[in-house]
């Protein structure tokens, strides 16, 4: 084991897979210079310029210009810097890359993926704070990966690069400096496979990225007042762990789903409506209030979804 | 004209085979569009033959073709089967793409064909980037994306033609002016100089052709090929036609005065490359015979196609990704 930041941890994941496979590369703006948050630092030295690749402020380009590398023998990972960026880009994620494959009939592959870092980040304000991870898991083609830990960051993220699929990998900003313990040597991890992040049999919770962190303190709170909460970092939304998540809620028969996207839409609809339509327990969620994200700290804090109120809701859940 | 070498002749009259045959496919497919045999839109390029035989002619087999909604003329020139691709506008087993892209996802890898485009200009930063992958991967292929004169207000056109020109990718640009954006004249909606004059703003070299003259189409093609591959970076080519029928197989194309078809009918390049050849010394029953032999080869391959059967509804679920399963979370 080695004690790791998440963005370090990435990094060695990224390092590895292009000591291992000469047609991986990375191309983004500023990466040259370590990325926008120093998670390419050193890179460049290792590999040169034209495998960690500056680029034009042109997230359509970027995008675009890898899924043709990607259906021409080379595996890219593709930084957009801020998930709020990529949404330039949104052609050629969406009707490109993760289209090729099926209208193509087959003929090729494009494993690409694409870092869109998420979530609020110190007063980054509204375009460059979303979180927007349930686009991306509607869309046919399209894996979705939002990683909670240093270990997973750097397992995921090496399991990403050697999928054949577009994957869109969320790093959460909030978590660059979050250290933990990472296992050495070689670590890849299964995509759909949720983590257990404790056990407990009173009700179901679950979350993915930054918020699990959260969630895991309002299980503290509740562990205090006697209430087991069984907590599961989902990992990946697409695919997700439909499994590991309905034997949860068919055991306890509370679930809550609690994420920092804006829950109109959010993905914690749809696992809502799995746990319902297959299980007897009785589901709720707990998302972002449909607001953009704003500066100042208090504007800022009013979006947030907390512990205090993760607790609040679980106890109207098991009371209601 | 009759100073030609008879190597000029052959390649001539080559383009002249090539070009029936896209005039005889796309025919073919209008035949099947009105018959309902065509299920979708689809987009002719009658009238724009000499583009698609004079650019794509000069590339390998191995090298690569990007190209747009009206690619039928490009992707036969690249070498596709005209069967397998009428068995995908039909939606047909063994269609290029087994029937699940039509004419508008049209593509054959096997002969470097990485696919139409629904989207106007998405086509142009794919193309950089796979010239992006060869240049890394130190390959000698050339890439060559063609894309209409309504693709160059699009951002792609722009940050692809960027890119290209700042990681000096062997690409070539062909910019297929047909005068129209859909069903609106481009120039109407179109600032500034046009295509080259922007190329040439990203210091990419841009060559004017007129596009309904197979031979100047092929000489200027092969010239910024050879460029190309030499190391030169990407060109651009800025090819003047005009689209004889409508936007899509069903659009009259009222919009515009018959004279002006009809002067535009008198200068297309099939007619232009059989006079060309005709002062070369060949007879008219040669040039009949490029002519039928297009005919027949089409006729066969819409009786095939359409003899095929449809595929079944599981390749619905088919190469749609590797991770989870597309049939999970249906019905």
């Amino acid at each position: 084991m080695t004690i790791m930041t998440y963005s370090a941890a990435a990094k060695a994941a990224l390092a590895e897979e292009m000591r291992r496979d000469p047609y991986v590369w990375a191309v983004g703006e500023d990466l040259g210079r370590g990325g926008v948050f120093g998670q390419y630092a050193g890179l460049v030295e290792e590999f040169g310029p034209d495998r960690i690749s500056d680029a034009p402020i042109s997230e359509a380009a970027i995008m675009g210009a890898c899924v043709g590398a990607a259906m021409t023998g080379t595996r890219p990972v593709v930084e957009m810097r801020f998930s709020d960026f990529a949404l330039c880009a949104v052609d050629e994620l969406v009707n490109q890359a993760a289209k090729a494959r099926f209208m193509f009939g087959g003929q090729s592959k494009v494993p690409l993926v694409v870092r869109e870092p998420i979530g609020m980040w110190r007063s980054s304000a509204a375009q460059h704070s979303q979180s927007l991870e349930s686009w991306y898991a509607h869309i046919p083609g399209l894996v979705v990966v939002c990683p909670s830990t240093p270990a997973d960051n750097k397992a995921l993220l090496k399991a990403a690069i050697r999928c054949d699929d577009p994957v869109v990998y969320m790093e959460h900003k909030n978590l660059w400096p979050m250290e933990g313990e990472v296992p050495d040597g070689e670590i890849l991890l299964p995509f759909g496979k949720a983590r257990q992040v404790q056990q407990g049999g009173d009700i179901t919770m679950v979350s993915w990225s930054a918020q699990v962190h959260v969630c895991a303190e309002a299980a503290k709170s509740l562990a205090a007042e006697g209430i087991g909460v069984d907590l599961w970092d989902l990992r990946t939304l697409w695919p997700w762990d439909r499994e590991a998540i309905l034997t949860s809620a068919a055991k306890t028969g509370r679930a809550v789903i609690v994420h920092e996207a804006v829950q109109v839409g959010g993905f914690g609809a749809e696992i809502a409506a799995t746990i319902a339509e297959h299980t007897g327990a009785r589901v709720s969620r707990l998302g972002a209030p449909r607001a953009p994200i704003g500066y100042a700290p208090p504007v800022e804090n009013a979006v947030r979804v907390t512990a205090s109120q993760i607790v609040a809701h679980a106890r109207t859940a098991l009371n209601g | 004209m009759s100073s030609l070498r008879n190597t000029d002749i052959a390649r001539l009259r080559a383009h002249h085979r090539l070009m029936w045959r896209i005039r005889k496919l796309e025919e073919a497919a209008l035949r099947g569009l009105k018959a309902g045999v065509v299920l979708g839109a689809i987009h002719p390029s009658i009238g724009q033959e000499a583009v698609a035989a004079g650019a794509v002619g000069n590339l390998r087999r191995d090298d690569i073709l990007l190209s747009t909604h009206r690619g039928h003329g490009h992707t036969l020139a690249k070498g596709a089967d005209s069967e397998a691709m009428l068995r995908e506008l039909f939606g047909r087993v063994g269609g290029t793409c087994g029937g699940k892209g039509g004419s508008m996802h049209i593509a054959d890898f096997s002969v470097g064909m990485l696919g139409a485009n629904g989207v106007v200009g998405a086509n142009i930063v794919i193309a950089a980037g796979s010239a992006h992958a060869i240049k890394l991967r130190g390959e000698d292929r050339v890439v060559c994306c063609i894309f209409g004169d309504g693709a160059i207000n699009r951002g792609p056109f722009l940050e692809g033609l960027n890119w290209a020109a700042v990681f000096k990718l062997p690409v070539l640009f062909v910019c297929e002016d047909n005068g129209f954006a859909a069903t609106t004249r481009t120039s109407t909606m179109t600032a500034g100089g046009g295509p080259a004059v922007r190329a040439e703003a990203f210091g990419i070299p841009a060559t004017l052709v007129d596009g309904n003259d197979v031979q100047a189409v092929d000489e200027a093609a092969a010239r910024l090929i050879g460029e190309i591959r030499a190391g030169g970076g990407p060109r651009f080519l800025h090819a003047k036609t005009y689209r004889l029928t409508g936007h899509t197989g069903v659009d009259p194309a009222a919009y515009r005065p018959a004279a002006e078809v009809e002067a535009a009918r008198m200068l297309e390049p099939i007619l232009r490359c059989a006079e060309v050849l005709r002062s070369a010394g060949l007879s008219e029953a040669e040039l009949e015979a490029d002519r039928g032999a297009a005919e027949a080869e089409m006729d066969i391959a819409y009786e095939a196609a359409f003899a095929a059967p449809y595929p079944g509804p599981e390749e619905a679920f088919r190469d749609v990704q590797d991770a989870g399963s597309p049939e999970e979370v249906a019905f």
